[in-house]
């Protein structure tokens, strides 16, 4: 490589149309149809007046249950007849997931439990108005990442925590500005 | 100008007057997390034959007829921070058609749906981190940021590479647009030589004969280069 080192192409907000490009069927149910240990992570995405944000979207990439990170493709598939975009099939996990949040700000995702040796959802929100996008974790209540979390002052660890709510449910608010601004993270270099 | 609203997280960002940030982007710098080797983030999603078929990346051919414009080929590299190609990742566009109108149920200005253009594309990077995608050129628009806004034409684009750490959503613009010089939401890049790298070449050495004209425009992905692992190495 004789090129000098390039830095970053800048980056630029999602916008408001997304909507018919990046969104596909399916994107939020990550986990197997019908496999037993799936869970449930939900919650709102909340601006600095604490309005509800109704056109972000929100992408999910987490380690598999057996710890694997290796991936796989079949997050969606193709009807070769139509082109049209299908759902996932029934078998294997590919890790990631991508949501628009609803009218009302809010987002659903069901997928299988992290592992306890990465026990978070790594999330990487979109919005118009935010010129790059934001990454985030979501520790699931329960599975050790509370142990992770302590290195960060207690009332904003808070914010990387999805409680648990009832039997497999969780909930993960996202507060992009303002009181219990939700702690976003950088991969420094 | 308005008070300039400076967004802590990204040194020489600016919010105002790219209006809609106000309220979302956060005040508080991000937590580094950069040190730790395990980090999940490190890897990503994997796509391939799944999820993109060879058709995709021709946006031209995606109904019955032809669409309305100005026929282009964009075409260029995804190269990571080491200058490395970034090989077999997903690529996915979305564009505004001839006229300026995506066709999308919120955009409500004035100007006519193509039944003909719908205006989304992917495609996989090859073997040199090559992308190209056949479409037309997209058309300028107003918007509601301040009196007689409009868009510069331009081109989204959605990238992943081999971390998550890598994810970019950017636009593309076209060279020579007078409206670059008004654009908010490009000048939310205070840089002009970095601005710069968000405008295509014209090159006609991608021009295909009577049938497109051709723009190159290159992509470099973020993300901790040093500590990715070599795409070149054997797992």
């Amino acid at each position: 490589m004789t090129d000098p080192v390039p830095t970053p192409t800048p980056t630029q907000t999602v916008g408001p149309f997304y909507g018919y490009a990046l969104p596909f069927p399916g994107g939020g149910e990550v986990a197997p149809a019908g496999d037993p240990a799936a869970i449930t992570v939900h919650g709102y995405v909340y601006d600095g007046a604490g309005e509800p944000v109704p056109d972000a979207l929100l992408e999910f990439w987490q380690a598999a249950p057996d710890g694997s990170l290796a991936g796989r493709p079949g997050s969606w598939r193709r009807d070769p007849a139509s082109g049209g975009l299908l759902p996932r099939d029934a078998f294997g996990f590919t890790g990631f997931g991508r949501v628009p949040t609803g009218a009302d700000g809010h987002w659903t995702l069901r997928t299988l439990p992290p592992p306890p040796a990465a026990p978070y959802l790594s999330i990487c929100l979109f919005a118009r108005g935010l010129s790059r996008h934001l990454f985030t974790r979501a520790y699931v209540e329960g599975l050790g990442g509370e142990r992770e979390l302590t290195a960060l002052a207690a009332e904003r660890a808070e914010t990387l925590l999805a409680r648990r709510e009832g039997a497999g449910v969780f909930r993960f608010d996202v507060r992009l500005q303002g009181e219990g601004e939700t702690v976003f993270l950088s991969f420094g270099h | 100008m308005t008070d300039v609203v400076v967004d802590e997280r990204t040194p020489g960002r600016v919010v105002d007057p790219y209006r809609s940030g106000a309220l979302r982007v956060p005040t508080r710098a991000p937590l580094a997390v950069g040190g730790d080797p395990e980090a999940v983030e490190l890897y990503g999603p994997v796509f391939g034959v799944t999820e993109v078929s060879a058709l995709d990346a021709d946006l031209t051919r995606h109904h019955v007829g032809e669409p309305h414009g100005e026929r282009i080929t964009v075409s260029g590299r995804v190269l990571d921070r080491a200058g490395r190609p970034v090989r077999g990742q997903l690529v996915e566009i979305w564009q505004a058609n001839a006229s300026g109108r995506y066709a999308h149920r919120r955009d409500q200005h004035p100007a006519p749906l193509d039944p003909n253009f719908t205006g989304t594309g992917r495609c996989l990077t090859d073997a040199e981190g090559r992308y190209a995608f056949t479409t037309i050129r997209p058309g300028a628009y107003p918007w509601g940021n301040h009196e007689n806004a409009w868009r510069p034409a331009h081109i989204h684009f959605s990238l992943f590479g081999r971390a998550f750490t890598q994810r970019l959503v950017t636009q593309m613009y076209f060279p020579g647009d007078p409206l670059l010089a008004y654009d908010p939401i490009l000048h939310t890049v205070t840089d002009a030589a970095e601005r710069d790298r968000l405008v295509a070449a014209y090159d006609p050495e991608l021009s295909v004969q009577d049938w497109s004209l051709g723009y190159h425009w290159d992509i470099v992905l973020d993300g901790p280069a040093a500590t990715l692992p070599d795409p070149e190495a054997t797992p």
